[in-house]
């Protein structure tokens, strides 16, 4: 709740309040950027690079938000109290993520409620993964290994990323996801050696995420305009496709040790390149849904819009006894 | 080391102690609870048991994302309580190949009627007051119920009760606090604060009802007797409901019945849900 107590800070007013002050703003800052080093909250810096950063992290934040649900969809199944343990272990540890990550974003100037209006008028991204469906048992093991995989190969870098209290959430955040993984893997190979029935349900859940997790490396990079300039501001450290095609190599090899397949006949170590390759991935499926057109879209806003509907009235009760308790110590004070 | 050794150093009160441990002495024989103290274990870790299922429900449905994480550590001790108590509680109970029962074998693998939760557990959560009413007098009967139990003579009990209590005391003051935020926030947040004590307190009285078992095990200094309980309780919660300007609810007690096996409509719902795969694939392992 400590956010209802922030002020919004417009980001023109923040960006210098002199052309002298922002010159020397403007170089501090590339010196900064050249020196591999870190920007923080209060330093000056182009209103370009606090908005993508305000953007990356939010969105970066509602994804862990919105990703609770599918694993959050099992925890009243799970097939036995230990796995039942780890598994809201796990969606809480997401939770903690997405309240590091709205924290590292306010630094920049916008409170969490304004993010979280923004999540639920359907103005704001997440990632596209978590509009697929938990459909078994065994999709608790292909989200840890395959989408938390993912996130890891892409998270590993950000937490050198150039502006410090994103970089700091991520190492945090990095050491959990490990966990995860190795929980997701876990479920997978415990399964892969179980019943026909178990192992089957182990390979359906691979078959269906692979792709989807392949795609949240996001587009390929002659098609990602705004990767450069993050390249350049150290933000993002590798390219798109760079990141993909080590995450398949990570994967080729641990898909071995479960006993399973991926579902992509077309992966190859190109000698040439040194780069691992693979088969086509259905790009206008991504848009689709990143357009708002997959299959759990609509499911998963509604299931957040109605939580902090259902909330609005506690929210409302703290924040008047706050204040109540606030006026009663002014009043013994005086 | 040796499992036997490994585990003969691990139960002692106050130390970290893990399901695992409690399985692994039950399994080598060094932990065994009599027939009466494995009823007595199995009631109060389904206690703990379908709480932590109810729970859970609450994570990423919660009003502020704080309380997410909250009600999510309250169920995960929950849970953890409950997976140590079964686990002892399996040591005097046998599947038909002769092995001691699991916590899973007791989790998943019985039905209403072999549950021994007091009804108040397997309530509704309703809404966040209803289900903040439900925590506050859970969490001031398990505080004050392990508080006591950290002086069983039984060992593994005891020791069981000594890491729970630290546990309950966090949960006890999160109930609180919402109690007072709730009852002196809103008009609205007020009636549905009183209306969430209204539809929880019928149940509260079963808690602290006395039966042959707990007569015989207290007698024996293993179990406390819950109705010794009771005078702490109205004092400890009272004062709470004091502050919060509020009054204990005059509501008339349900029959109760839970720890004869007797429950409400929701416990079938609870465990339909909650045992659906576990059933879908017997003796499988996850």
């Amino acid at each position: 709740m400590a956010a209802q107590n922030l002020q919004s800070v417009p980001v023109e007013l923040t960006a210098g309040t002199s052309e002298t002050a922002e010159a020397d703003g403007q170089a501090n800052f590339d010196r900064v950027i050249a020196e591999d080093s870190r920007i923080e909250p209060k330093d000056w810096m182009p209103p370009a690079y606090r908005k993508t950063l305000l953007r990356q992290i939010s969105q970066h934040a509602h994804s862990e938000i919105i990703g609770m649900q599918p694993e959050a969809n099992w925890i009243s199944r799970a097939p036995s109290l230990k796995r039942k343990a780890i598994l809201m272990a796990k969606v809480q540890d997401e939770a903690g993520h997405g309240l590091y990550l709205y924290s590292a974003a306010e630094t920049l100037g916008q409170n969490r409620d304004e993010m979280t209006d923004a999540l639920i008028a359907g103005k704001a991204r997440y990632s596209s993964i978590f509009n697929y469906p938990a459909l078994t048992w065994a999709d608790m093991g292909a989200i840890g290994w395959l989408v938390d995989g993912a996130a890891i190969c892409n998270q590993v870098p950000l937490c050198r990323a150039s502006y410090g209290p994103y970089g700091r959430a991520m190492v945090r955040i990095c050491k959990e996801e490990s966990f995860h993984q190795r929980q997701g893997f876990e479920i997978l190979l415990e399964l892969s050696n179980g019943t026909p029935a178990q192992k089957q349900m182990a390979q359906d859940a691979v078959n269906r995420w692979y792709a989807p997790a392949l795609m949240m490396f996001g587009p390929p990079d002659d098609d990602s305009p705004n990767s450069k300039q993050s390249m350049a501001w150290n933000i993002k450290r590798f390219s798109n496709d760079e990141l993909r095609s080590r995450f398949v190599g990570m994967m080729v090899e641990q898909v071995r040790v479960l006993g399973l397949t991926l579902p992509d006949d077309q992966i190859r170590f190109n000698e040439d390149t040194k780069k691992w390759e693979h088969g086509p991935l259905d790009w206008d499926e991504f848009h689709e849904v990143l357009a708002g057109r997959g299959p759990c879209n609509s499911q998963r806003l509604e299931r957040r819009r109605e939580a902090h509907d259902d909330g609005a009235w506690v929210r409302e009760a703290a924040a008047a006894y706050a204040a109540k308790q606030l006026n009663k110590q002014k009043e013994y004070a005086a | 080391m040796s499992e036997a050794n490994a585990s003969a150093t691990r139960i002692t009160p106050g130390n970290a102690l893990r399901p695992e441990d409690i399985a692994l002495e039950v399994r080598t024989g060094l932990a065994k609870p009599s027939e009466d103290t494995a009823e007595y274990a199995l009631r109060l870790g389904d206690d703990a048991l379908i709480l932590a299922q109810r729970l859970g429900h609450w994570i990423s449905r919660a009003p502020e994302l704080e309380e997410d994480i909250a009600l999510g550590n309250i169920a995960l001790d929950q849970l953890g309580h409950a997976r140590s108590l079964l686990s002892y509680a399996g040591g005097a109970m046998v599947n038909d190949d002769g092995s001691a029962k699991s916590e899973d074998d007791l989790a998943y693998f019985r039905r209403e009627h072999e549950f021994r939760s007091v009804q108040l557990f397997e309530q509704p959560n309703g809404d966040f007051a209803a289900t903040i009413a439900r925590q506050f007098v859970v969490s001031y009967y398990q505080f004050l119920l392990y508080s006591r139990l950290t002086e069983s003579k039984d060992a593994t009990l005891a020791a069981i009760a000594a890491k729970a209590v630290k546990e309950v005391d966090y949960h006890r003051d999160h109930a609180a606090q919402w109690v007072l935020r709730l009852a002196g926030g809103t008009e609205e947040s007020r009636k549905r604060m009183i209306h969430g004590f209204r539809i929880m307190w019928p149940y509260v009285e079963e808690l602290f009802r006395d039966d042959d078992l707990t007569g015989r095990l207290a007698e024996a200094g293993i179990a406390v007797a819950p109705s010794s309980l009771k005078e702490d309780f109205d004092r400890l919660t009272g004062e709470v409901l004091t502050e919060a300007g509020l009054e204990v609810p005059d509501v008339p007690a349900a029959p109760g019945g839970g720890r004869q096996g007797r429950h409400s409509e929701h416990l079938g719902y609870i465990l339909a849900e909650m045992q659906v795969l576990a059933r879908e694939h017997p003796g499988a392992s996850w």
